[in-house]
């Protein structure tokens, strides 16, 4: 038995760059990170996603942008953001002079511009990783969203992974409101991407019935909170059942470390944690501690032990430390 | 800061409702236009927003308290009216710009609209300390709804109140009564707080009069702390660029000609990274990158 002092290995790769731990804020969630930094010291997060980064400034949607809805909420803010130059000059900076580890989002609306972004964040210092956001309408193609056809998410893929400097992963961020996920998913591996993340936000829309008008100025938002961490919690499990070697960000409702061991058990090394920082600026913290004493009660030594363990067969027990003493046996 | 308070009394005041907590680290550092975020619906709560709210009163009991005043306009705050004393609430703050006071004294007005005039009050003592003096106007739809009348009477050196019905003061709005405030008062600047209609209002009165106006606005917002983007309004910065700015952090306290209230629910053509802006023109493709 594990004595209650001994600490659980919280590391984990996102493909071969190994962060201290799990948890990181999920993209858009965090603004530029300097608003968390007056609650904790970044540093304690596994990392930090930016919010997408677009070439130029972006003002965003108009207000209302939010809707509370059960368990849940609907968001269109339209990446306001003050473009790559202001964050290339300010906001990356200070994420890295905090100790934080970057992840930078980056969207675009055209293969080119999604190549451009990656060629700007190249020589930056600080990039521990790129987080591709397919959940963007590509203007040369009548406004479809890259992430819901497999062919142009594997082009913005392999596009930005020819640009990006080699030792930097990039991680494909899936949409979940797909036919295929695993289909979206392939092709991005196939692209070049090294890891995936999952999931998005998925569409969503209310009305408000005293209005009669919809609830968001831009009608419909990205929906998100634990209503939807079933969704992810599936679309996990069948992109790790079928490549179980690529490396997944998982997200999609995380409010408490139970919720994130889930994500882990279906197949998810890193969680990310979004709307729960809305709610409690210490999410992140609070999430790592009791994932960790989760992982501590059930026996494990490592997080890397638990990734994707539900999917071990029926009748297969826990594996935890004692049975792979047995096994070396 | 982050407090888990606990509810000391609650109380209604006409249409609304107060209810002072105890919140020791947040009473310390509160400046009068502060405002804290409440999480609301307990523990397992199938609300992830947080609500904002204004503070109306700090006092140094138990080490500190806050008063905060509003109206039951949803579930959170139905949850949060059902509050008794001893139950404790998840409160962030204090949070954003407070309204900036002047160094010299000087004749300050302030204009209150429903709950708004909560947050007035503590501006009110800290302005009357630099030896300022306060005249009130205080309005809303009807007499239950005027918030702090008698409070005003008793601090303000002249206070007016009105009510659309007529019910309280004088039947008309708050800036039907304030162009005879300021003049009589020979104002120096106006303080504003209430829905955004009036604000704007109120600002159109001070722009009239040439004097300064500071406005703290209400936008619905998610968290509080800057972070979901969702409780912008379109700001005149000082290089004269209007940006989408949140009224969380960069606020809730403007200068009240700095704010494009014609332009608020809209991004206005001229904000920097408006659609179809000089910024976004081509994007990638034609911008040169060095």
């Amino acid at each position: 038995m594990l004595t209650p002092e001994m600490s659980v290995d919280m590391r984990t790769y996102l493909a071969h760059v190994e962060l201290a731990n799990p948890i990181t804020t999920a993209a858009g969630c965090a603004a530029s990170g300097a608003e968390l930094s007056q609650f904790f010291d970044l540093a304690r997060l596994g990392a930090v996603v930016t919010r997408s980064i677009t070439m130029a400034p972006r003002a965003g949607r108009p207000t209302p942008r939010m809707a509370e809805t059960p368990s849940g909420m609907l968001n269109a803010v339209g990446l306001q953001g003050p473009g790559v130059e202001v964050f290339l000059e300010r906001e990356l900076p200070r994420l890295v002079d905090r100790g934080a580890r970057a992840v930078v989002s980056v969207a675009g609306g055209s293969v080119a511009e999604y190549a451009a972004l990656a060629r700007r964040l190249s020589d930056a210092p600080g990039v521990a990783a790129v987080e591709v956001n397919l959940s963007c309408p590509n203007v040369e193609d009548l406004g479809r969203v890259f992430a819901r056809d497999p062919a142009a998410s594997a082009e913005v893929i392999s596009s930005v992974r020819a640009t990006m400097r080699y030792d930097v992963p990039v991680i494909a961020k899936l949409a979940p409101d797909v036919a295929d996920i695993v289909a979206v998913a392939r092709a991005c591996v196939d692209g070049g991407a090294d890891a995936l993340a999952m999931i998005n936000t998925p569409l969503g829309m209310s009305i408000d019935v005293d209005s009669m008008r919809p609830s968001l100025a831009a009608g419909t938002g990205g929906l998100s909170g634990p209503a939807i961490r079933p969704l992810a919690v599936r679309c996990l499990w069948q992109v790790h059942a079928a490549m179980p070697g690529v490396p997944i960000v998982g997200m999609g409702g995380v409010m408490t470390g139970r919720d994130a061991l889930e994500m882990i058990l279906a197949g998810a090394c890193v969680v990310s944690v979004g709307t729960a920082l809305f709610h409690d600026p210490y999410a992140c913290l609070r999430i790592l501690r009791e994932l960790e004493d989760l992982l501590k009660e059930r026996g494990f030594e490592r997080l890397a032990d638990a990734v994707g363990l539900a999917h071990r067969p029926p009748g297969a027990g826990p594996r935890h430390r004692i049975d792979l003493e047995e096994s070396s046996l | 800061m982050q407090v888990t308070g606990t509810v000391l009394t609650t109380r209604r005041v006409d249409a609304y409702h107060a209810l002072t907590v105890v919140a020791p680290g947040i009473a310390e550092r509160f400046r009068p236009g502060h405002f804290v975020s409440v999480a609301v619906g307990g523990p397992h709560t199938s609300m992830p927003s947080r609500r904002a709210f204004s503070v109306h009163d700090v006092k140094p009991d138990y080490g500190g308290t806050v008063e905060l005043v509003f109206a039951v306009r949803g579930r959170g705050t139905a949850w949060l009216a059902e509050r008794k004393a001893r139950e404790t609430l998840d409160l962030v703050g204090p949070l954003g710009r407070p309204f900036p006071v002047p160094r010299d004294p000087c004749t300050c007005v302030l204009v209150g609209g429903e709950y708004g005039s909560a947050s007035l009050f503590a501006l009110a003592d800290t302005l009357q300390q630099r030896g300022c003096r306060v005249d009130f106007v205080l309005g809303a739809a009807s007499a239950d709804r005027v918030f702090g009348a008698l409070r005003a009477r008793r601090m303000g050196e002249t206070t007016t109140l009105t009510t659309e019905d007529g019910s309280l003061g004088l039947r008309g709005r708050v800036t039907d009564a304030l162009p005879s405030v300021i003049a009589d008062a020979r104002a120096d600047v106006v303080y504003a707080c209430g829905p955004m209609p009036m604000l704007r209002g109120v600002t159109a009165v001070a722009v009239e009069f040439d004097i300064p106006v500071q406005v703290s606005v209400e936008e619905s917002m998610a968290c509080g702390y800057g972070v979901c983007m969702t409780c912008v309004l379109p700001v005149i910065g000082d290089d004269g660029v209007t940006r989408m700015a949140r009224s969380c952090v960069d606020g809730p306290v403007f200068r009240g000609e700095r704010v494009r209230f014609e332009d608020i629910g809209t991004i206005p053509f001229d904000a920097l990274g408006a659609p179809g802006g000089r910024a976004q023109e081509g994007g990638a493709h034609t911008r040169n990158v060095s």
